[in-house]
């Protein structure tokens, strides 16, 4: 009953891998090769695509709050984090396009279930930015990019710990969305847009990129030696 | 209307290990063999080159190689009463998604398990006394013996090219392996990796303790390597992107570096990726399979006929095409009976981070399978009866990667942003190493997989449900170790260290990950009322359905699955070759 297989999977083969290819670049917003040539933006010049002029006073006062400039090491305005976090709204994260979104929503169940909402991560920004802000004018009588800095800290703490709640989104679920993207933006390859000239690698000692150490492994003890590559090739 | 394929001899479901193993070994018999992939096409060149796989976003926390939860899922409840509601985005498992599978992504920790583990119902009842066993656990034996799967395991590590140490070689303990193993009948294929800082911290540490250190088995090329298939493995560079990546220096074992290049050189062997196997289906009497229907990579419905059909998915996916199949009967945790998603178990874990101030440990010079193991609290070792529980572990010191999203453990008391968020970063990145426990996990009567009764895949099928909640008897057993590894923290004396182990009040949380070592609902045994799979992994059945993989296990292993699911693959190929193709029939009668 032997026969030889006419084999389909040649096409199957090249068909895939290009298939794959968008997958990657939309996951990041970026593509290696358009990246490799431009440098990094300056954030002040930035126009964002996803957040309004309100909504971007907001990221850039919290993500200031969530790793501030303060002390040794870059903070997240130095390092372009919110410009991560604008072109995470608009790749696959922000829509969550790989996570299940099928109802019925059971957003009551336990916490230990995960994440329960029918709302889109770029959903839960939006609103949670705007019932941030009202909360904001009507507890002191401005937004909250204008508040003091131990006021915005204040209320990202109440926000951290589910103190302050929303109508129509989970404050905590908001601010964990914001904390992970902060330090995702602060410590991912410079190609996703934050991580400017790998400020926060230099500052812990993570190489990056190299990706190559067979000579290293038994130097023990002795802090490693080389800076930080990036996918495009920059060295620090 | 469907479009029905050119018929073959033997269709492949999935193309990871198991699959890959069996694509070589059906071929070998000159057959027509046809792999199915659910998922996308991918190997070493162009997938996982350098120096895209270095990227820690994409791969490590958005998980581009593992299965989307919009595709395919399962809901979760911790009680037969309890509403079960999605898993929606990945967290506690990660299933792969494409050629390779978990295969691909995988750190190449390479346990074989003790030859207690397989018969463990009998080894206790044998050696404690049946009433150790509490009423609510469901263990049972695998139906086949270490004795027999030695030369399968053997084999396995040799296709895969295993870098390890042995500690028993035909009944003789050998200095520097694990002398509490199963008796080998060879040394590992490759020498153990080399050494990292925190691996000789904790080998010096624990023979000063009187313990049995030695390297763990590692599916990590320590040298430049050929196997028996003619497939070539690089040298390990210790690149730090292990867990969650392609390898991208063909030193990782994978069904990509170790068969595939071999297999699809043979003519009568072709796969389709993008093609995803809707059920098996069955002839009119239900007792044999005619083949399967699957959804192309256009969308289209298409039949294809074969005379034999091998599973080879995930293990969770494994149980849902059966159910979805109508192969076996469905078990029924309130009367017990049925057969089909029966104990489910995953993995009981725990372990300790430790800082020290002045030590430079440069985390991301790391493999997946670089470190320094204990088994001296192993299943074989502990008095089930005066310990208070069933079950064992086996101790690491592992330096798999310093990646910074993930990796960042920070001393007890440090807040998670702020200004000294960033300076608990700075003082402590680069300056810890981890213990961990890896440990059993049992299978309870009420701890099942079934069909959910309300949700839905993408093409309108019933996503399986999960029934699963953590047990005193392995808590116990994780509180145990958590003393041990107090002890051996201490002695290590770091300058700070903390605990994380399940207690009491655990429940299990789908959100932090802990292991993608799901196992059961698809068990292999010695009677058709308590198990899936005879002891060849044929389903009782349907004679000419056999399903691989940890799926087949009564319960878990304190080990990780992979060194098993390859020995028993070899073991089922075995048996299909030398007993079932001369006789198409049960392998083993009811």
């Amino acid at each position: 009953m032997s026969s030889e297989l006419k084999n389909a999977s040649r096409r199957g083969f090249i068909k895939g891998s290009l298939m794959m290819i968008p997958a990657v670049t939309v996951g990041g917003g970026v593509s290696l090769t358009a990246a490799a040539a431009e440098p990094p933006a300056n954030l002040d010049d930035y126009q964002p695509t996803f957040f309004d002029a309100d909504e971007w006073r907001f990221i850039l006062a919290a993500c200031d709050r969530l790793i501030p400039s303060d002390g040794e090491g870059p903070g997240a305005l130095e390092t372009n984090v919110p410009i991560f976090i604008d072109q995470q709204m608009e790749g696959k994260f922000g829509h969550a396009a790989d996570w299940y979104m099928k109802g019925p929503f059971h957003p009551g169940v336990s916490p230990l279930f995960g994440y329960q909402s029918p709302l889109a991560p770029r959903e839960v920004y939006r609103k949670g930015i705007a019932a941030t802000g009202r909360y904001c004018q009507d507890n002191h009588g401005k937004g909250f990019a204008a508040l003091d800095v131990d006021t915005q800290t204040q209320i990202l703490t109440q926000l951290e710990k589910g103190e302050i709640e929303f109508d129509d989104v989970s404050s905590g679920q908001f601010f964990a969305f914001l904390l992970q993207n902060t330090k995702e933006g602060y410590f991912a390859d410079p190609i996703h847009g934050g991580n400017k000239h790998m400020a926060s690698w230099k500052f812990i000692g993570f190489p990056g990129a190299r990706a190559s150490y067979l000579e290293w492994v038994e130097q023990h003890n002795k802090a490693y030696p080389l800076g930080p590559v990036s996918l495009t090739g920059e060295r620090g | 209307m469907a479009k029905t394929n050119p018929h073959v001899d033997v269709v492949l479901i999935g193309l990871g290990w198991t699959n890959s193993i069996m694509g070589m070994e059906m071929t070998d018999e000159g057959l027509s063999v046809l792999a199915l992939e659910r998922g996308p096409d991918q190997d070493t060149v162009p997938d996982f080159a350098y120096p895209k796989m270095a990227d820690e976003l994409t791969y490590g926390v958005r998980y581009q190689l593992m299965q989307r939860p919009a595709k395919n899922t399962l809901t979760v409840r911790h009680g037969v009463r309890d509403l079960a509601v999605p898993y929606r985005s990945l967290g506690s498992f990660l299933p792969g998604n494409g050629v390779g599978g978990a295969g691909t992504h995988w750190n190449g920790h390479t346990w074989r398990p003790q030859p207690q583990e397989l018969r463990l119902k009998s080894y206790v009842e044998e050696t404690f006394g049946a009433d150790t066993i509490p009423e609510e656990m469901a263990i049972q034996d695998f139906g086949v013996s270490y004795d027999e799967l030695e030369p399968h395991f053997d084999f396995f590590e040799k296709v895969a090219g295993i870098a390890g140490k042995a500690g028993n070689l035909n009944g003789e303990i050998q200095e520097g392996g694990n002398p509490f193993e199963g008796w080998r009948s060879d040394e590992y294929p490759m020498p153990p990796m080399k050494r990292t800082l925190n691996d000789t911290l904790f080998r010096d540490m624990a023979t000063e303790q009187g313990l049995h250190p030695f390297p763990m088995p590692a599916a990590n090329a320590s040298e430049a390597y050929t196997n028996p298939y003619g497939m070539q493995l690089a040298p390990c560079n210790y690149c730090g992107f292990c867990e969650r990546y392609g390898c991208l220096n063909y030193s990782k074992s994978s069904p990509q570096t170790c068969v595939l290049g071999a297999l699809k050189q043979r003519k009568n062997f072709a796969y389709r990726a993008n093609c995803e196997v809707m059920k098996v289906n069955l002839a009119s009497d239900g007792k044999t399979a005619t083949g399967v229907s699957y959804i192309d990579e256009n969308g289209d419905e298409v039949i294809q006929p074969a005379d034999l059909v091998i599973m080879g998915a995930y293990s969770l996916h494994n149980v849902h095409l059966l159910l979805l199949s109508g192969i076996g009967k469905p078990y029924d945790p309130i009367s017990g009976e049925g057969v089909v998603g029966k104990n489910y178990a995953y993995q009981m874990n725990g372990g300790a981070t430790l800082y020290f101030k002045d030590k430079e440990f440069n985390p991301f010079i790391g493999a997946g399978a670089n470190a320094e193991v204990l088994n001296d609290f192993g299943v074989e070792q502990i008095d089930f009866g005066q310990a208070g529980f069933i079950g064992g572990s086996y101790f690491s010191a592992a330096m798999t990667n310093g990646q910074p999203i993930r990796n960042m453990p920070l001393p007890k008391g440090a807040p998670s942003w702020g200004a000294q968020w960033k300076q608990a970063v700075q003082e402590t990145y680069g300056h810890t190493m981890t213990i961990g426990s890896h440990g059993s996990n049992m299978s309870y009567r009420d701890c099942y997989l079934d069909l959910d009764p309300t949700y839905t895949d993408d093409h309108g099928r019933p996503l399986m449900r999960m029934t699963f909640n953590w047990k005193d008897n392995d808590v116990r057993m994780t509180q145990f170790m958590k003393q041990k590894i107090d002890i051996l923290s201490k002695a290590l004396k770091p300058d700070d260290y903390k605990l994380s182990f399940k207690d009491f009040n655990s429940q299990y949380d789908v959100r932090p990950y802990q292991t993608t070592h799901n196992v059961g609902g698809a068990i292999m045994g010695t009677d058709p009322t308590s198990s899936v799979l005879n002891r060849y992994l044929q389903t009782w059945d349907v004679h000419n359905v056999f399903v691989m993989g940890a799926s087949a296990f009564p319960q878990n292993i304190q080990y990780n699955p992979t060194g098993l699911v390859g020995g028993l693959t070899y073991w089922a190929a075995k048996a299909i070759r030398e007993q079932y193709l001369p006789n198409p029939g049960p392998l083993v009668q009811a």
